[in-house]
């Protein structure tokens, strides 16, 4: 199956109760694949194609509000539209599920796969001190596996979660266990985890108010202390990351996504010619695996993050391992795929060339 | 003395959804009004544990410290598509949304529009008092033309700004919405009708007959620069006469 078809199955699954969305390539068969499957006559999800993306997080933000599992997907100028109210989803402490499946930019850009949206993934992607929790698959089987991980961790810390693909793991085809069906969950049973906060109808409790906002700067401090404390205990609790043959290694290929497949073509190419190097995958972008992978620089001579971007998670591998070995980044732009060659040929100079891709070596 | 304040002899109750919070808003201030007979509306049709209402970004974005029932705060001009979220998956529930006119008139264009095109079973109030009273009086699509406001020192130019926009007019043209009208509450007889309207267009969005959009013609006393006595006198004088009151539609 193809890695959107297979968001819309999984979301079906996994007991989601609501789709609003947008078209956009490359993820226009999230939603096409939900209208074909039906899912409001077997499950009751709702599935509804709304008038823009703004309006589609609107939908899903009155739908976790309620306390329901609510998703939507896009691509890159559909995801910078729903901005405002991803901040909004942090700031009232809803969860929900937003699926980017990401193109190339700036602007209308390329329909071409990217991974230019890290930044905007994990650094904000709107206004306030706020973090998505950012899941990033690197196979067709990983996308349907973290759209119920998503939701699960989503609802564990009421917050807005993400899984950031790209079009090559959206379009790509691949065989995929799907998972049995879970029933939507019953109004009773959702009470008990949703109860003290979602807008349901106030019987038989006082009433409860989902909003970002409060004028009372103290107030407000304090609640913004507490987001942090989330996000810290995040950091602490959900670092999901994949290692390939790091064990012995001297230098590591960090890629996620699509970056990490062919990193790991690029590995065993080098490991043929006798380069001791190991492929580290950050399965969550945020939280970032900073510690774990600090933990391997005392063993390395340097780090070759690949990405689909100028230059975007080596800020956090940067941030992980200092200023204490080389780091570069290699990239490419515009839909271009690196080949495994090219990753291969990066490692073998770990530097400046042709200005695709440049060597860090710490701040002098 | 005291003997007469009995039950028997009550001749008004404030209304139990109405919570005691002391409301913000300035003297003369429609938002307060319209706040009271929603109040009552909803505890005359019973409904205060299933209602859900979304505030806008606006001066009655408070409107949830006063009526005691679910509130959710939407983005500024999303309350329609956030109602389209909590409705589609909780059809059970009475779902209000409340918004001024620079909330639905200007910056929630679309969701507004596309609301009530799809027909959703809500009940939308629109407090239309030609500013944004909030952001301190600037000009709103609905502002009349010649009309001075922070943005429009020397008053609204057709040429410059365009035309005071008609939105229930635009509204009822839509097959989805199926009771559209306006109202305003200035006098004891507006407000009585303005009550009534409320009460028959949640009736009828959740008996499914679509959307239900009840305009009010409204007074921002600090945004217009008027006493509350001389804002209803200009807004009989000078609103109605563009906003004309009544049913526009109701099917
Ligand atoms: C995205 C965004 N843009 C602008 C604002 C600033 N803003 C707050 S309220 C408002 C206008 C409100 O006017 P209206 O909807 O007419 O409500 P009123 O205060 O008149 O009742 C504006 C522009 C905002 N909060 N969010
Ligand atoms: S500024 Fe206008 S709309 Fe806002 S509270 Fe005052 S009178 Fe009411
Ligand atoms: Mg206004």
């Amino acid at each position: 199956m193809k890695g959107n078809e297979v968001i819309a199955e999984a979301a079906v699954r996994c007991g989601c109760d609501a789709y609003f969305g947008y078209p956009i390539t490359p993820q226009s068969e999230v939603m096409e694949t939900l209208m074909a499957l039906r899912p409001w006559e077997t499950t009751g999800m709702v599935v509804l194609q709304a008038e823009s993306e703004v309006a589609s997080i609107n939908m899903v933000y009155g739908a976790a509000s309620t306390g329901k599992r609510a998703m939507t997907s896009s691509s890159s100028p559909g995801i910078s539209l729903m901005a405002e109210t991803l901040s909004y989803l942090a700031g009232a402490e809803l969860p929900c599920l937003v699926v980017n499946v990401s193109r190339g930019g700036p602007g209308l850009g390329t329909i071409q796969p990217s991974q230019a949206d890290y930044f905007m993934a994990t650094k904000g992607g709107g206004h306030g001190d706020f973090h998505l929790i950012v899941l990033a698959p690197s196979s067709v089987q990983e996308m349907h596996d973290f759209v119920s991980l998503a939701f699960d961790l989503a609802f564990k810390y009421r917050n807005p979660a993400m899984i950031l693909a790209d079009g090559v793991i959206g379009q790509m085809m691949e065989k995929v266990e799907l998972r049995d069906q879970r029933p939507r969950r019953a109004r009773e049973e959702a009470l008990k985890d949703v109860g003290s906060w979602a807008t349901t109808g106030k019987a038989g409790r006082a009433r409860n108010i989902v909003t970002s906002l409060d004028l009372d700067p103290a107030r407000h401090e304090k609640f913004n202390q507490k987001l942090q404390a989330k996000y810290a205990e995040i950091r602490e609790k959900e670092v999901r990351y994949e290692e390939l043959l790091c064990g012995d290694a001297e230098y590591l290929i960090a890629a996620y996504g699509i970056s990490a497949r062919i990193g790991q073509k690029a590995v065993e190419l080098l490991r043929a010619e006798g380069v001791k190097v190991g492929l580290f995958r950050p399965i969550t972008l945020f939280p970032f695996p900073a510690k774990q992978l600090a933990a391997r620089a005392g063993q390395l001579k340097g780090i070759l993050c690949v990405e689909l971007s100028a230059g975007q998670m080596i800020e956090d591998v940067l941030l992980a391992v200092g200023n204490t070995l080389p780091v570069a980044h290699f990239g490419r732009n515009g839909g271009i795929i690196h080949s495994p060659n090219e990753v291969v040929e990066a490692m073998r100079e770990l530097r400046v060339k042709n200005g695709l891709y440049y060597t860090w070596t710490g701040f002098a | 003395m005291l003997e007469i304040i009995a039950p028997e002899n009550l001749a008004y109750a404030k209304s139990k959804v109405l919570t005691d919070a002391p409301m913000h808003y300035c003297p003369g201030c429609s938002h307060g009004t319209v706040h009271k007979i929603l109040a009552e509306v909803i505890e005359d049709l019973d409904i205060q544990d299933k209602t859900v209402g979304i505030t806008p970004v606006g001066c009655a974005v408070l409107l949830y410290s006063y009526l005691d029932i679910d509130w959710v705060e939407a983005a500024h001009g999303r309350a329609p598509a956030v109602a389209t979220g909590i409705k589609r998956t909780n059809p059970g529930l009475h779902v209000l949304a409340y918004q001024g006119d620079g909330d639905l008139a200007a910056i929630g264009t679309g969701e507004i529009i596309h609301a009530c095109n799809r027909g959703e079973n809500i009940s939308v109030i629109f407090i239309n008092n030609g500013i944004y009273g909030m952001t301190g009086g600037q000009m709103a699509p609905t502002t009349l033309i010649g009309m001075k406001t922070a943005t429009t020192p020397q008053g609204r130019q057709v040429d410059i700004n365009g035309y005071p926009f008609k939105v229930s007019e635009i509204i009822a043209l839509l097959p989805g919405a199926s009771y559209v009208t306006r109202q305003a509450v200035h006098t004891p007889a507006a407000v009585r009708q303005a009550k009534k309207a409320l009460k028959k267009a949640i009736e009828k969005a959740y008996a499914g007959k679509g959307t239900s959009f009840v305009e009010v013609v409204a007074t921002c006393s600090s945004g217009w620069k008027l006493s509350p006595t001389e804002a209803n006198r200009w807004m009989a004088e000078n609103m109605l006469p563009f906003y004309p009151l009544g049913d526009l539609k109701d099917s």
